[in-house]
């Protein structure tokens, strides 16, 4: 199950350019939250400081208060490697290992991490490829292709089940989409519809069409602040803030 | 007619664009021959000068004394293969560990004056390697030996593997990596089991490059493994290489002893080659289709 994300007072930092600046959000567990903005404005950013990715580039370091489920993120005996085991992340390009098979990129996460027993990580990886609806479409080659020789969408649901395999309790996707055909986008659409039921996922995204059909609560980043957080529906028709409404009503952006 | 211009125009251009690409193709063409002819060229020298002398006796034997006809260069050959095991060993895995840290943890002062050295040292002549090892090995030792050779190529094969691996690993695109740190893996983890195994093509690449270019080395060994007329399986004796082998024989006054050299030749360059496509077959087994 999901558990809910309670960020307070999050400032980020890349070098001397903050680019968070103090930011306060509840997210539900077990709904899809979007989080829309223009460029730059932060929001990748953001779901990248919730599992601490954020800090793996050089210069760039966060504060402020993370609590995912009874986890704190940003607690003082915190695992930046625990912390990502147990919140799980799609990125915007389809990054498969490109020298593992199908079932290696799948049962990564668990044999790097010293998971052994053969039996159980065979029904994770086949649970995983179904719930990421890869399964019939590569049950055959599992062993015998890598996970580089699918296609674009193909690849992007490879990641979301090896993100899967390892049982996180948050799923954070950057823009896991935008790379990919109309096609690929509504059976990526449709899986996070799926997912909400076992986990809590944030979903950033440039496409605002897509916030409105995924995701029960939406958030507007601009420079760096959380403008306004509400239900979709709420912020797609009667925004509260004027720049949210530019921003929709595709003023800027 | 208006498009009569624009019909012919084209064609003239086309013909221009013809000629130039068949002047480049035939360029390049002529490059690639060019650069296959003298390999070729010695290979097949070798194999004209060498084979008469390839025989079961000249595999099996050690050398005979000045003026007695026949005997061989067995005893070169597994020397030059002890010699070039103890290389691998020092070189490939201490190559490998500074590539590592070059690539991944290297950005840096103190990586760049380790990228620095490396440079040097590949420039560094291989006679001097020799001298090194020898003050450094055969000196406390008070003996030659077949280990102080293999320190000594170790030492030459070290730069190329370093900066090989550290070439390939900085050809890892950096999604990778992250989609490793997403998934909870440990830095430490992700190198070994991700990085390295994308860029493991190219590494293994590198390794084969430095191991055949001190394969055929001659000066480091002059005064490390010193060359030895008998048999000897020992790392802590003097011991026969193929190259010292060859050098002997050719600047000898024997006929029989040049024709030798000839043969050894030709053995160490099969070896050689024989290594590399043993390595690149038994690699290229587990690669998966569609994968790089």
């Amino acid at each position: 199950m999901g558990v809910g994300i309670e960020v307070r007072g999050l400032n980020a930092w890349y070098g001397k350019n903050q680019s968070l600046n103090s930011i306060d959000m509840t997210v539900a567990a077990n709904h899809v939250t979007a989080v829309i903005g223009p460029s730059g404005c932060g929001k990748s950013t953001y779901v990248r400081c919730l599992n601490r990715m954020h800090e793996t580039i050089p210069e760039a370091r966060a504060e402020g208060s993370v609590k995912v489920g009874e986890m704190d993120v940003y607690g003082s005996g915190s695992d930046p490697v625990e912390v990502r085991r147990r919140i799980g992340m799609v990125f915007q390009k389809p990054n498969p290992f490109p020298s593992m098979s199908i079932y290696d990129n799948v049962a990564a996460g668990l044999k790097l991490n010293g998971f052994r027993n053969r039996k159980q990580m065979n029904e994770l990886v086949e649970r995983s490829l179904k719930l990421a609806a890869l399964w019939d479409e590569v049950k055959d080659s599992l062993h015998k292709k890598s996970g580089a020789s699918l296609s674009g969408g193909q690849q992007q649901r490879l990641c979301i089940a090896r993100a899967l395999a390892v049982e996180p309790e948050v799923l954070l996707m950057d823009e896991p989409a935008s790379a990919l055909d109309p096609i690929s986008t509504s059976k990526i659409e449709e899986l996070i519809f799926q997912l909400k039921q076992h986990y809590t996922v944030v979903i950033v995204t440039h496409n605002m069409q897509q916030a409105a059909r995924v995701a029960e609560f939406t958030a507007f980043f601009l420079m760096g602040s959380l403008i306004e957080y509400d239900k979709t529906e709420k912020i797609f028709t009667t925004p509260a803030d004027k720049r949210t409404e530019d921003y929709i009503t595709g003023r800027f952006g | 007619m208006p498009n009569l211009s624009a019909q012919s125009a084209p064609q003239q251009v086309g013909l221009v664009r013809r000629f130039t690409n068949a002047g480049a193709t035939t360029f390049a063409v002529a490059a690639a021959i060019l650069v296959l002819v003298p390999l070729l060229a010695i290979f097949a020298y070798l194999v004209i000068k060498g084979i008469g002398s390839v025989n079961w006796a000249f595999l099996t034997q050690t050398p005979k004394p000045p003026g007695e006809v026949g005997g061989g260069m067995a005893n070169a050959i597994i020397g030059t293969g002890i010699i070039l095991a103890v290389a691998s060993v020092i070189g490939v895995p201490l190559g490998i560990g500074s590539g590592i840290y070059l690539a991944e943890y290297g950005r840096n002062r103190f990586g760049d004056l380790v990228r620095f050295t490396a440079d040097v040292l590949n420039g560094v002549p291989s006679i001097v390697i020799g001298i090194a090892a020898y003050s450094l090995v055969v000196v406390p030792q008070k003996h030659f030996s077949a280990f102080s050779g293999g320190v000594a190529l170790g030492i030459m094969m070290i730069p190329t593997v370093a900066r090989a691996t550290e070439e390939m690993l900085l050809m890892v695109p950096n999604v990778i990596r992250e989609a490793a740190y997403g998934l909870g893996i440990p830095k430490w983890r992700t190198t070994l089991s991700i990085s390295l195994r994308t860029a493991s093509a190219g590494v293994i690449t590198g390794c084969m490059l430095a191991f055949a270019r001190v394969a055929g080395e001659t000066a480091p060994l002059l005064f490390t493994a010193f060359g030895n007329q008998f048999w000897n399986l020992k790392l802590n004796q003097p011991t026969a290489a193929l190259s010292l082998q060859v050098f002997t024989y050719a600047i000898s006054p024997y006929d029989d002893w040049h024709k030798q050299a000839w043969a050894g030749a030709l053995i160490l360059i099969v070896l050689i080659v024989g290594a590399v496509a043993a390595v690149r077959i038994t690699t290229s087994r587990g690669m998966l289709k569609g994968g790089s």
